[in-house]
């Protein structure tokens, strides 16, 4: 026999952001608590609102199994010791089975007599199995928890009521002084409390009282809804997922509205207003059909279509004043000429341990211009990026930034426009924080390329260099995030950039203009290395390329990423070539012999100690290949070379005893391996 | 929305009335400036230790850099807040801030009336509580929290802190789009008595203060609160710490701290306010928890009748 359980936790209203998730951990957790406790259950449905997480348990069994089995112990001789006193053996056994040594008996089995136990058990009731939901309750883990009263005990907001009904049966779970009942509460102003007759009546039955606890019901009529409205007026709206998620759990009862507010409010820049909607009232912006803002609003009540009219204009009211706000700063910012806040920011801290912004500013100039003289820029970006390196912190210490953080980068880019800074110029402020997440969209322009590269290297340079690198677990300040952002910049300019040789010329530069600590030369600095080529492996990892081919690309003396990835491209394409192996074979088999001579000497090859066609070949071959800037094409003369390889291998001895011979053959090897390791270190390949 | 609009001294009666009928004593404004209702003793010292208190009161609120020369609809140098707080918090605090509502003549069924996370903090006095900012047709009027440190000491039972912002609610009620537009009482508006005093202190924090003498002020009120400490005169103590807090945002509304400085400044306030909350504890409590004493008696005295 089966029944549905359903339980309700009854509480104030919790944050928007933990309804979903919380009542996805109190179902698993009652999933395994029932599977641990042998009932057996069809599955378990979830609802949820501010004031209530809730599961309804479907078709669970009345009782657990009934158990009536013979179990087979120990042998007599371990169950008792000497004087008859049941040892460790026996206890552990009787106790594994739920029994106590009092029920063993022995019984002879294939000559030898061994303890017994039967166990009869008939198996529990849900009623009672039940009861343990409170530690469920317990168990629960929130972002942040709160005690109140004179309990010790927390939970994510104060716990009102509880509802434990077994079919029609209440399940009595306590928790501090309340103790479960049928009793739970509708709407806080539109409804009333009900009794529930029966764990399958709750969804109705808290319609009737203004709750809909199916959060994705909820979710479909404010979609409906705000699509009707839309529809109404010929608007067009991009609802933003979370906040759409975040609005359905601020409401039990969502009714949508719309509100306007005036024009003249739509000449600041469109962001700020965004914000201000979005952020701060949780409304949805509003566009017209091509896709410009315009002066309304969608938003979300919690309750019905009654006196709609004042929710519609105090919600008017309040977007109002926080756009007169945003007025306010932004009128007061303009006043200012850049040079003002620009000024200020040598009082502004980029960290304790570093220094100021001004001076950050400063060093991010000396290595952007070192990397535009390297990748051979135009005058124009340089000349746009060194008027951007002066200026593009500037907006943290404007009005609009102090009040509005999220709009930094942003109100830098407007305020310069408005100041008359060319497009570029204004645009790389903005650019600079991108990407903003691992995955989010790169900088569009050369110098907001450049900008953020240098910025993000300069973090990176300047952290190392304080000693405060991240570890495994903690990275405060996202450097990891700065690095990947910098590879998937570098990738996306086709910019070349051996870290190896670059970071030690960068810090030299530096040297002397910085009161920052810089990092050790031939220490920290191939730290940086090696802390980027981490982050080329998770782009590489990100974008599938096979595991073998990511050690072998990383495993070379490369470390600029654009030839780790072109290689990593080459080896990616051709792997399941037929040449594939034995092009690897052989070049592997060099590094082989290589190794084993452990051959450091000259890599000058003599022409007239050859003694074969072999070698002149082979020799003809590399001279070939030297030039090839493509990797592709050096894979394609390598498949050309193999033959070549493995002809000279079969005609010649390598380690001949001459050593003049030895080291020339060796020194011909090694022009080889010099080219292959281009495409990375092939042993690490796995090749059928 | 009530038919005559309900002014200012009529809303702050109103309320004490009715959390007066719910067991708070109305205490007068405290004397010293403050950024919140919270740093009143009557908040701040009475939230730590074990014994039992309820008040209600008017709390004018000074907040330099909030400043805007009088020329700003809604932000002020000096705001008011009517602070409601409870230990321990009632179980039905939530409904009994809903009937104060009505009270006032907002009726939920006519608005939207919401409780939106906003977990408070207040790092300087080493404070942090639990709760929302409740949203009124989407204006943030009151902010509710359940207190669960306070001067970096367990809150124990937990103090229930309701403040409502008084302009902004006001403004509501009396649905002006300035506050200076408000009626404060018997036809007096709020610019008659605020347009003056706030152009002139934003004057004084914007463009008149003197940063050296502020920063010796800063030194000298710490170092006070600090003596007075250590001869367990917690009261004056807290006096000087609210010196040092205010002394501190007048500072920081001139941009006279760096943020390296400033997380310096706060771990000071910090430290002296954690000092007092535990001197508070223990002065009370060689006094035995008097009102600890007085609950129980009184429940004492109800059952016996």
């Amino acid at each position: 026999m089966t029944k549905d359980y359903l339980f309700e936790i009854g509480t104030e209203e919790m944050p928007a952001h933990v309804v979903s998730r919380s009542v996805k951990q109190l179902a698993d957790r009652t999933r395994k608590f029932l599977k641990e406790n042998g009932l057996k259950f069809k599955d378990i449905k979830t609802y949820s609102t501010p004031r209530r997480l809730t599961i309804l348990v479907e078709d669970l069994a009345e009782k657990q199994k009934d158990i009536d089995k013979v179990k087979k112990g120990p042998a007599k001789k371990i169950a008792q010791d000497a004087d008859g006193n049941w040892t460790k053996a026996a206890q552990g056994f009787a106790r594994g089975q739920g029994m106590t040594p009092d029920d063993i008996y022995f019984q002879e089995f294939k000559g030898t007599e061994y303890a017994y136990v039967h166990v009869k058990k008939e198996g529990k009731k849900a009623s009672d199995i039940l009861l343990g939901m409170s530690n469920i309750i317990k168990a629960m883990t929130f972002p942040t928890k709160m005690r109140w009263d004179s309990n010790d005990f927390e939970f994510v907001r104060p716990i009102h009521w509880l509802v434990s009904l077994f079919g029609s049966d209440v399940i009595p779970v306590k928790i501090l002084d309340i103790t479960a009942g049928r009793k739970t509460q509708g709407h806080r102003f539109l409804g009333d409390s009900v009794v529930l007759a029966n764990a399958d009546d709750y969804e109705d039955a808290l319609k009737d009282q203004f709750v809909i606890v199916d959060a994705d019901e909820r979710k479909d009529m404010i979609v409906h809804q705000m699509n009707d409205l839309v529809k109404k007026n010929n608007w067009k709206i991009k609802p933003d997922k979370n906040l759409l998620e975040e609005v359905t759990n601020l409401v039990e009862y969502p009714t949508v509205f719309a509100g306007s507010f005036d024009k003249k409010y739509l000449k600041m820049p469109k962001e700020v207003l965004i914000t201000s909607m979005k952020d701060n009232q949780r409304y949805f912006e509003v566009y017209d059909q091509d896709d410009n803002l315009i002066n309304h609003f969608i938003a979300v009540r919690n309750g019905n279509k009654d006196y709609l009219d004042n929710v519609i204009s105090g919600n008017e009211k309040v977007l109002v004043a926080r756009l007169d706000d945003a007025q306010f700063f932004y009128d007061e910012d303009c006043k200012y000429p850049l040079s003002h806040f620009v000024d200020r920011l040598q009082n502004v801290s980029f960290h304790d341990k570093i220094g100021s912004m001004a001076d950050k500013m400063k060093r991010v100039r000396i290595i952007g211009d070192f990397l535009a003289k390297h990748w051979k820029l135009q005058d124009q970006v340089v000349k746009d990026f060194d008027r951007a390196s002066e200026l593009y912190k500037f907006d943290l210490v404007t009005q609009m930034v102090g009040e509005f953080s999220e709009l930094q980068g942003v109100m830098g880019m407007y305020y310069a426009r408005f100041a008359g800074e060319n497009e570029e110029v204004s645009v790389a402020i903005k650019e600079h924080y991108m990407p903003a997440t691992s995955e989010g969209p790169l900088p569009e322009t050369t110098v907001g390329s450049l900008l953020s590269v240098a910025d993000k290297l300069d973090t990176i340079i300047t952290f190392f260099g304080a000693g405060m690198i991240p570890t495994s677990s903690n990275d405060p300040y996202a450097l990891r995030r700065n690095a990947y952002g910098i590879v998937r910049i570098l990738l996306n300019q086709k910019w070349s950039l051996p870290f190896n040789e670059a970071l030690p010329e960068m810090v030299d530069l530096l040297k002397g203009k910085t009161p920052a600590k810089l990092p050790k030369a031939g220490t920290q600095d191939e730290e940086i290395a090696s802390f980027i080529r981490d982050r080329i492996k998770q782009y590489l990892q990100k974008n599938k390329f096979k595991y073998d081919i990511i050690d072998a690309v990383l495993a070379s003396s490369q470390q600029d990423p654009i030839q780790i990835l072109a290689a990593a491209n080459v080896l990616q394409l051709h792997h399941d070539d037929d040449k594939f192996t034995p092009v690897v074979e052989s070049l592997t088999r060099i590094d082989n012999i290589l190794k084993k001579a452990k051959f450091k000497g000259q890599a000058k090859v003599d022409k007239s100690l050859f003694e074969n066609n072999s070698e002149n070949e082979l020799y003809a071959g590399v001279e070939n290949l030297q030039d090839v800037v493509d990797l592709a094409d050096l894979y394609e003369g390598f498949v050309q070379l193999q033959p070549v390889i493995d002809q000279y291998f079969d005609t010649n001895m390598i380690m001949d005893k001459d050593e003049k011979i030895r080291n020339n053959r060796l020194a011909q090897l090694s022009n080889v391996s010099e080219l292959a390791d281009r495409l990375g270190d092939l042993s690490k390949l796995v090749i059928k | 929305m009530a038919e005559k609009k309900l002014n200012i001294q009529d809303m702050i009666m109103k309320l004490e009335k009715f959390w007066s009928s719910k067991g708070c004593m109305i205490m007068p404004s405290y004397d010293v400036e403050k950024g919140a209702g919270t740093m009143s003793p009557y908040t701040f010292l009475r939230a730590v230790g074990p014994e039992p208190w309820a008040a209600c009161y008017v709390e004018p609120s000074r907040r330099p850099a909030d400043g805007r020369y009088g020329k700003n609809p809604n932000r002020l140098y000096q705001h008011h807040q009517f602070q409601v707080v409870i230990k321990p918090a009632p179980e039905d605090i939530q409904q009994y801030y809903l009937d104060s509502l009505r009270v006032l003549g907002i009726e939920p069924l006519e608005h939207d009336i919401r409780f939106v996370e906003d977990n408070w903090e207040n790092p300087s006095m080493g404070c942090a509580g639990v709760g929302w900012e409740v949203w009124l047709d989407g204006m943030e009027v009151s902010q509710f929290t359940y207190f669960q440190v306070v001067g970096e000491l367990d809150v124990k039972p937990t103090m229930s802190e309701i403040t409502y912002g008084i302009e902004r609610l006001a403004s509501y009620i009396q649905d002006v789009n300035s506050v200076f537009d408000l009626v404060w009482g018997n036809g007096v508006l709020y610019r008659d008595i605020f347009k003056e005093p706030e152009y002139e202190h934003s004057k004084y924090a914007f463009e008149e203060s003197n940063q050296d003498n502020l920063l010796k002020l800063f030194d000298l009120y710490e170092a006070t609160a600090k003596r007075l400490l250590s001869q367990n005169l917690v009261h004056p103590a807290y006096d000087y710490i609210l010196k040092c807090s205010h002394t501190f945002n007048l500072l920081d509304a001139r941009g006279a701290v760096s943020v390296t400085e400033r997380a310096g400044y706060l771990s000071r306030i910090r430290d002296l306010a954690h000092q007092v909350a535990v001197s508070f504890v223990e002065e009370r409590e060689k006094r035995g928890f008097p009102l600890l004493k007085n609950a129980k008696n009184k429940k004492a005295g109800l059952e016996n009748d």
